[in-house]
């Protein structure tokens, strides 16, 4: 085994690694870009390796520094990750070049499934079933829409070099072509600096059903399936495994034709054949078609763990390190069902907008398997994937796994950015979903339901107002909270809910009970030890940070601006949109003219007055109406300078 | 030591008592929330229309969220003025801002313009003698047109009317008690003083004014046509006078405005007394309704009522084999060392002394002192005059009114006669007094006054030869009585500002210990007592 490996990527699956790797006894070197050098990875690891800038080409794209960083804090091996470098065969080659173990398949094994029109001639080679399509060379767009019409509409056009959904179109009829082709180009560019596409036909009610292989170069064996079919926009939303509906013939026939993959390219290591199924008839051992092969570990390989209590990464590093497979496909067994929801920052009722922010809380239920890279406090930054969590739950049924999961999705916690936590628990009660009865067009029909913005109860708001008007009694203060000798006092509270201002009344009746009033409801509250408790609805965590009061809902976070009475500016009245000469003097300079528009704080012009300059600045924003003092000007004190428009008359 | 209580928890008087309290409760609780509803609802809602908050909210979102808030003269001019001043048509009592407690005085606009009736000058005063006393920063949430007009001789001239107001503002800021104002409506003529000699002045726009004589009398005095506004408006104050300080948007603002202004006040606590950790009583003070007889005339140990007050029920008596009727001791409220001088029935010689030599050791020693009086007097008759009662009394009465520690003083049932000045009544100036529902306060009782009245007719009758029926006597003693009943009343008393309030007698507890929280916000002096005669 390896004393020391470095991982060259970031964010959950660093962690992830460095997990197994600790628990083996094996050191670890994390890397780091500018960006992540607080991050949770490098925390975790024995060592760190600062190797450039925040941009993935300025640091986790640049092989020299990783390699340098293995050589110079003498790791013996590099694990790749997903994504990045993880299948960049020159990479591999690099790596192995200077004298260290790459964990992860050959550089040829890798080339081989890395194009994927050579793939699927390569797989149809070797005996299994690929999707009808084109995968020339001939790029010239009318020859791609030409194949087109042969295999028949609608059809997919993917990125040669793609993965996770970029440079892939649907086209439903041929004068939609071009556009997307031309779009799907552009983003395959972009994103893999080779724009050669595939066209495929389209499979109408498909299911996206992957299957775990794992090889030593030679041998290989299957670890079941994965059911990936809960997609947006081709981007996986919750997995799990096993599929559902799934026979034991098709398991059977898509295990082999997966092991015959691996074997046709000497595959060693984690790997993933993907295929598409066309479930419209039920899963059928007939139906089913080669995709693509990841060689590499995928993001959803837990669900594979939990199911059959194999760690991947541990497979990894032993094969990688001249181990036999630890187990023969006799000796895998499937036990129960697991599920695996991706928790992004992203703003799903504005169309899935990738988000941003300092997480004020992250903090997930106990017995929930949670692989994260970020902490409470650390930042989603605009650089990277903007994923926060995997949340991965197992049962011994299907059922039993995915009110699981509904549960770990109510219970967590995550405040500082708007996530899709909602989404996912309204996938999780989905009911078609709760059925097995999936395809990866399921996310898309019932979108809008989906996606709509949870009804905010109004115990949340009464939650939200309580945590603001706490009681901040010292001594005998918080004993006699509330006191009041006849009439009790009535508060005033404002927060903001998004553009929504929720006002109530407060009325403090003791240590551990309050009144809330919300225009016409009176909603009675009692404090526990868990929280208040409104109209004895169940305890909810509730947090107050950074100006914000965050209420853990089932439902989702529900986050209220603080509303600070103090924030509000004091406009000075009709005065302020006039400058006045604050004392006699000499106009040095005016730096404004009529019609220019102006901020609160904005230069306008300097004043020479005892033998200083004074500068003066707009009061408020506005539009400059007037200049009533030209340079060089003596002026009275008061005498007025520059005028603004009125705000009515600017508006 | 813990006090063992005797109370049968089920007994039939238990039951009688906790029934004729509550009723008593009910008056008061009743009298109360017609204080509290202010002006009436339609003043209310006009006042709100105005884009104000209602006096009371003021006052709520000034004050920090759920901090206790001990109201005084909640049932003020209750029964006065034909009903047309509710609570005397002002807010007033102690709360806490940022963690610092304040005295609140808060103008009710709903009350008549918030103009000054007597009792209302005579709360404000009232509100600030105590944070005189207490040190306690003054915040006033002005909304008052002045002065109440038809009532002007007994508001303006006499030394205890408006004019204090600002006499005690000066004197106070001058002590180093801050002085802040909120203007959140009219400030007119005198009550422009109010923020004019503040120390920190907020003002609202557009709703706050400020100005010696309003726009009707600039007319009529000098022919100048003006608006409130530009005559003394938020802008005009803050920009061209300097009357005020901070402009505030609206009230929300202006009350966010003031808590930041006593946030910046960076005071501290003087080190006066040990706390220790409050300890809840070892009885549950809900008893005191069953255990405290609902007739004056019934005795019973008042021990039963301090084993529901202190904390942990432990009362280390002080004296407890001499002078029996006065109860003396050390016990904590709330964590507050206190000596409690409690009656026991009525004050004999020995008593009286006991109770001064208990008021100096507690003066030697720096601790408040709680009087819990329910007293009918000194004892009267030959055997006590001449061994010289009135001089033993005289020595209490020197010790209570020349004491430098903080006196709270609770009625918990009979305050009469000179008993009154012994166990610290109104005019021994206690930092508060409160009383409880079935208290009752006089000279002396109803029968007794008409019973002197009474001899003085009859022995005047009987010189002048004449007869007097036993019927004509009660006739004649009938209304004495009456009237005495009438104005022995804690509601009649509150009215009139004699006490601070009426309490819940469950409520002691919490009261007393947020009096004495309030007091020692004050150093303690050292006492130098007068001369006692011995």
């Amino acid at each position: 085994m390896f004393a020391r490996i470095l991982i060259a990527n970031r964010g959950e699956i660093a962690c992830r690694v460095i997990d197994t790797a600790r628990r083996m006894g094996v050191s670890t070197v994390a890397v780091h870009s500018e960006a992540d050098a607080g991050a949770r990875h490098v925390a975790m690891a024995d060592a760190a390796v600062a190797i450039g800038g925040p941009a993935p080409k300025d640091s986790y794209l640049r092989g020299d520094a990783i390699i340098a960083a293995a050589l110079s804090t003498g790791a013996e091996a590099i694990h790749p990750g997903y994504g990045f470098l993880s299948e960049n065969p020159d990479f591999v080659e690099a790596v192995e070049a200077a004298g260290l173990v790459f964990i992860g398949p050959s550089a040829a094994a890798i080339r081989a499934m890395g194009l994927k029109d050579a793939a699927k001639r390569l797989m149809a080679e070797a005996g299994v079933p690929v999707v009808p399509g084109y995968h020339g060379d001939n790029q010239d767009p009318e020859h791609l829409a030409g194949a087109a019409d042969a295999i028949g509409y609608p059809v997919l056009i993917k990125a040669v070099a793609g993965g996770g959904g970029k440079g892939m179109r649907r086209v439903d009829r041929p004068a939609d072509f071009p556009a997307a082709l031309d779009s799907a180009r552009g983003e395959a560019a972009t994103a893999f600096g080779n724009d050669a596409v595939l066209i495929e036909k389209y499979v109408e009610k498909p299911r996206h059903i992957e299957v775990q292989v794992f090889g030593d170069g030679t041998r290989a064996v299957h670890l079941f399936e994965r059911d990936c079919s809960l997609q947006r926009r081709h981007q996986k939303v919750i997995e799990e495994a096993p599929a559902p509906g799934m026979t034991p013939e098709m398991r059977a026939a898509m295990g082999q034709a997966a092991v015959r993959a691996a074997e046709a390219i000497g595959y060693k290591g984690a790997g993933t054949v993907e295929f598409i199924v066309d479930a419209s008839d039920g899963l059928r051992p007939d139906r089913f078609w080669f995709m693509e092969m990841n060689t590499r570990l995928q993001v959803e390989h837990p669900v594979t763990e939990a199911i059959t209590g194999v760690d991947l990464v541990e497979w990894q590093l032993r094969v990688a390190s001249g181990e036999a497979l630890p187990l023969a496909q006799d000796a895998l067994r499937i036990t129960g069902h697991a599920f695996e929801a991706r928790l992004y920052a992203e703003d799903v009722p504005a169309g899935f907008l990738p988000a941003t922010g300092t997480l004020a809380h992250l903090a997930f239920p106990p017995g929930v398997r949670a692989d994260t890279g970020v902490r409470t406090g650390d930042t989603i930054s605009p650089w990277y994937d903007p994923m926060i969590a995997k949340v991965i739950v197992h049962g011994p049924t299907r059922a039993v796994a995915l009110a699981r999961l509904s549960r770990a999705l109510e219970q967590t916690q995550v405040a500082g950015s708007v996530t899709n936590l909602a989404f996912l628990g309204a996938l999780a009660r989905h009911p078609g979903f709760a059925a097995g009865d999936v395809d990866t067009g399921l996310i898309a029909r019932d979108l809008d339901r989906l996606a709509a913005p949870a009804t905010v109860p109004s115990w949340a708001d009464a939650l939200a107002l309580l945590a603001v008007s706490g009681s901040t009694g010292g001594a005998a203060g918080g004993a006699l909270a509330g006191f009041a000798l006849w009439s009790h006092l009535e508060r005033a509270a404002v927060l903001r809910r998004g553009e929504e201002v929720v006002t109530g009344r407060i009325t403090c009746l003791g240590r551990d009970a309050a009144r809330v009033k919300l225009d016409e409801t009176s909603l009675d509250a009692t404090l526990r030890a868990d929280g208040w408790r409104i109209e004895g609805q169940g305890a909810c965590p509730v947090l107050v940070a950074g100006g914000q009061v965050h209420v853990f809902a089932p439902s989702g976070t529900i986050s209220y601006a603080l509303v600070d009475p103090l924030a509000r500016e004091a406009a000075a009245g009709a005065g302020a949109g006039i400058t006045l000469s604050p004392m006699p003097g000499l106009v040095k300079a005016v730096f404004v003219a009529p019609g220019q528009a102006v901020a609160a704080g904005d230069r306008l012009a300097v004043l020479e007055a005892m033998k200083m300059e004074h500068t003066l600045t707009a009061a408020r924003d506005g539009v400059v109406a007037e200049v009533l003092a030209a340079p060089g000007t003596q002026v009275e004190a008061g005498a007025a300078l520059i005028r603004l428009a009125d705000e009515e008359a600017a508006a | 030591m813990q006090l063992k209580s005797s109370f049968l928890a089920g007994s039939e008087a238990a039951r009688a008592n906790r029934t004729a309290h509550l009723a008593m409760l009910d008056t008061v609780a009743e009298a109360a929330a017609q204080a509290a509803a202010g002006g009436g609802e339609a003043a209310r809602t006009r006042h709100v229309a105005r884009g104000k908050m209602a006096p009371r909210d003021r006052v709520a979102n000034l004050l920090d969220p759920g901090a206790p808030f001990l109201e005084i003269g909640a049932t003020a001019a209750h029964g006065m003025y034909d009903g047309a001043a509710p609570c005397a048509g002002v807010i007033a009592g102690v709360g806490r801002v940022m963690g610092q407690e304040v005295m609140v005085v808060c103008n009710d606009a709903t009350v008549k313009g918030g103009t000054y009736y007597p009792m209302t000058v005579k709360k404000h005063l009232r509100a600030q003698e105590i944070a005189a006393e207490c040190a306690l920063p003054c915040v006033y949430l002005v909304d008052s047109g002045g002065a109440n007009l038809p009532n002007q001789d007994e508001v303006f001239p006499d030394r205890d009317h408006f004019g204090r107001i600002f006499y005690n503002q000066a004197r106070m800021s001058a002590a180093g008690i801050p002085q802040i104002a909120v203007v959140m409506g009219s400030c007119t003529a005198g009550g422009a003083y109010v923020p004019a000699m503040s120390d920190v002045t907020i003002i609202v726009k557009e709703q706050g004014t400020i100005f010696l004589a309003g726009p009707p009398l600039v007319r009529a005095a000098t022919g100048e046509v003006v608006s409130a506004e530009d005559l003394g408006g938020g802008d005009v104050h803050t920009r061209l006078s300097g009357v005020a300080d901070y402009l505030a948007e609206d009230d929300a603002h202006a009350l966010a405005l003031a808590r930041r202004a006593v946030g910046n006040l960076n005071r501290a606590r003087p080190a006066t007394v040990q706390w220790q950790t409050p300890e809840d009583p070892a009885y549950d003070p809900d008893e005191i309704l069953s255990v405290v007889p609902a007739d004056l005339r019934t005795p019973y140990d008042i021990r039963e009522v301090i084993a529901r007050v202190v904390d942990g029920s432990r009362f280390d008596e002080f004296k407890a084999r001499f002078g029996e009727t006065l109860v003396t001791g050390f016990a904590h409220v709330m964590g507050c060392p206190v000596g409690i001088v409690a009656n026991n029935g009525v004050l004999f010689s020995e008593a009286a002394v006991k109770g001064a030599h208990f008021v100096e050791l507690c003066s030697q020693r720096g601790i408040p002192l709680v009087f819990l009086q329910n007293i009918t007097g000194f004892m009267v008759g030959r055997k006590y005059e001449n061994e010289g009662i009135a001089r033993h009394g005289a020595k209490m009465v020197t010790a209570v009114a020349t004491t430098n520690v903080p006196k709270i003083t609770m009625l918990v049932g009979g305050s009469f006669g000179a008993g009154n000045y012994g166990m610290a009544g109104r005019a021994y100036s206690p930092r508060f007094l409160w009383t409880w529902p079935n208290s009752r306060i006089s000279v002396m009782g109803g029968e007794q006054a008409a019973g002197v009245l009474a001899t003085v007719k009859r022995d005047g009758i009987e010189r002048a030869g004449g007869t007097w029926s036993a019927e004509d006597e009660a006739e004649f003693k009938r209304p004495t009585i009456e009237m005495f009943d009438r104005q022995s009343h804690p509601l009649y008393a509150s009215a009139r500002l004699w006490d601070d309030g009426i309490v819940d007698p469950r409520k002691t507890r919490a009261v007393l210990a947020l009096s004495l929280s309030a007091s020692l916000n004050a150093p303690i002096e050292p006492t130098r007592f007068g001369v006692f005669r011995m």
